[in-house]
């Protein structure tokens, strides 16, 4: 049985208006991203990146084409439905982490669940096994500004994980982070793809991301350029990384 | 084809009321900017209130010699009331207005978080609009009260014991209500209009807004 496709884009275009003129930022992107997978959307700066995690995150409106999450159409939702598949169904992971400044790392990991409607309990217990998880156990009660860049990320993916989401979209996760914090980042997010069988979608020109995807979208100038499996990867991460090196 | 997708429960006021009474606890310093900004600009209202219903009692009431001398100028008084009332007022819009667009647009940011994370945009506003609320009302009661206190205290010591036979008090009282009607409502809309502005906005356009 072939395995189910959890995000799809069909003739996906962005077009931005700058005054009159018009900016196409994305120019029909068709991409399937199967259930389980890691991958990583690689590109230049100003590929369209983010513009594309925006449009697959339902954060934004594509101009023309569909997306498809877990085969429902996301332009044919309405603000409650929106509400509910970016809460339950997509965790998002942002370059500067976007945590809620006055709440604490553990209020920050049980909103999503509040808005899912569960009890504050349940929410606090759950948001403390998180909090283990990604290994922070102890840094609960600090306000993101008592936190390091790796560690407020740390809360970020808990908090992304909180309600069970089919998809996890990280854009530039690692962006603001050292090589090393990168690292445990990118390693933790493969870690919960594998456990929680998560589909991991990231933006990024982290090349250390090339060692955990599955497949590698490489976009430029709004297209798809080429998508490669692991297996052809495994020959060029050398060379990319020599290019890198130094 | 819609299976798998259900509708997000709104939640319950009591959420909105917890939530936004520790935001107001937290960002205590912004709040307390805020709440000055709105008691300055009622309190200076006020003070213009206040003189406008002592010269009108102690002309009206007041010793033979202070109504003389006030009424051989009462056209000018009038004038001048209606100016600075009119000043006061633009001061007190303004004002608050500023504050209020000030520091609900800086969190657009997390208005945008919020809607990715599951927020309803109503949710969105209830928080926002508790919080102004408070600001309001606590900046425009204890504004007002300042304002009344320091026109007083003017008076007192400019027409002395003569003037509390015939303190205005309900004259004051209704300009107070007034002023805490008119500092609250500014500060709500202040607050709600660009609350409302990005949680209407995509949230990917909320979440890059710059201010
Ligand atoms: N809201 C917007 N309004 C106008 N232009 C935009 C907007 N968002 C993005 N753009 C433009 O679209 C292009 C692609 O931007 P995007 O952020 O998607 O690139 P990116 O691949 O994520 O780049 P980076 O790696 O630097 O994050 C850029 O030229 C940018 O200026
Ligand atoms: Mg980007």
């Amino acid at each position: 049985m072939p395995k189910e496709a959890i995000v799809r884009t069909i003739g996906l275009k962005k077009t931005y208006m700058l005054g009159k003129i018009p900016l196409p930022v994305l120019k029909g992107i068709d991409l399937e991203i199967l259930k389980g997978e890691y991958i990583s959307i690689m590109g230049p700066s100003g590929s369209g990146k983010t513009t594309l995690f925006n449009m697959i995150g339902g954060l934004d409106k594509p101009t023309e084409g569909k997306v498809y999450i877990d085969e429902v159409d996301v332009a044919q939702l309405d603000a409650y439905e929106l509400a509910w598949l970016r809460c339950r169904k997509i965790g998002y992971i942002f370059q500067t982490f976007n945590l809620i400044p006055v709440m604490t790392a553990l209020k920050n990991i049980m909103l999503p669940m509040i808005f899912a409607g569960l009890s504050t309990d349940e929410a606090m217990e759950k948001a403390r096994q998180l909090l283990m998880t990604v290994g922070l156990g102890e840094r609960i009660h600090h306000k993101p500004f008592e936190l390091s860049g790796g560690q407020q990320q740390r809360v970020a993916i808990a908090r992304a994980l909180a309600n069970d989401p089919a998809i996890i979209l990280a854009d530039e996760p690692t962006g603001n982070l050292d090589l090393r914090t990168g690292k445990e980042i990118i390693q933790l997010l493969k870690q919960m793809n594998r456990e929680k069988k998560v589909s991991v979608i990231t933006a990024t020109h982290d090349l250390k991301m090339l060692d955990v995807s599955d497949r590698v979208i490489w976009v430029r100038d709004g297209l798809v350029e080429r998508v490669e499996d692991r297996a052809n990867l495994d020959i060029k991460v050398g060379e990319v990384e020599g290019e890198e090196g130094g | 084809m819609a299976k798998k997708i259900e509708k997000q429960l709104s939640l319950p006021f009591k959420n909105a009321f917890q939530m936004s009474l520790r935001s107001l606890k937290i960002r205590f310093g912004r709040s307390v900017i805020v709440t000055m900004s709105i008691l300055l600009g009622i309190a200076f209202l006020m003070s213009v209130f206040s003189t406008n219903a002592f010269t009108r009692a102690l002309i009206e009431k007041g010793p033979e010699t202070i109504r003389v001398s006030l009424q051989y100028n009462q056209e000018e008084l009038h004038t001048r009331s209606i100016w600075l009332v009119s000043l006061s007022l633009l001061v007190c819009v303004v004002g608050i207005v500023n504050a209020m667009l000030m520091s609900v647009t800086e969190r657009s940011r997390e208005i945008g978080t919020m809607k990715c994370l599951g927020a309803l945009d109503r949710f969105v506003m209830e928080l926002f609009l508790l919080e102004s609320l408070a600001h309001g009302l606590l900046g425009s009661i204890v504004g007002s009260v300042i304002g009344v206190l320091i026109m007083s205290i003017v008076f007192l010591i400019q027409y002395g014991g003569a003037l509390l036979s015939i303190f205005p008090a309900g004259a004051l009282l209704r300009y107070s209500v007034i002023s805490i009607i008119l500092g609250t409502a500014l500060a709500v809309i202040g607050a709600l209009y660009p609350a409302y502005v990005s949680a209407r906005m995509e949230p990917a356009e909320a979440m890059r807004r710059e201010v």
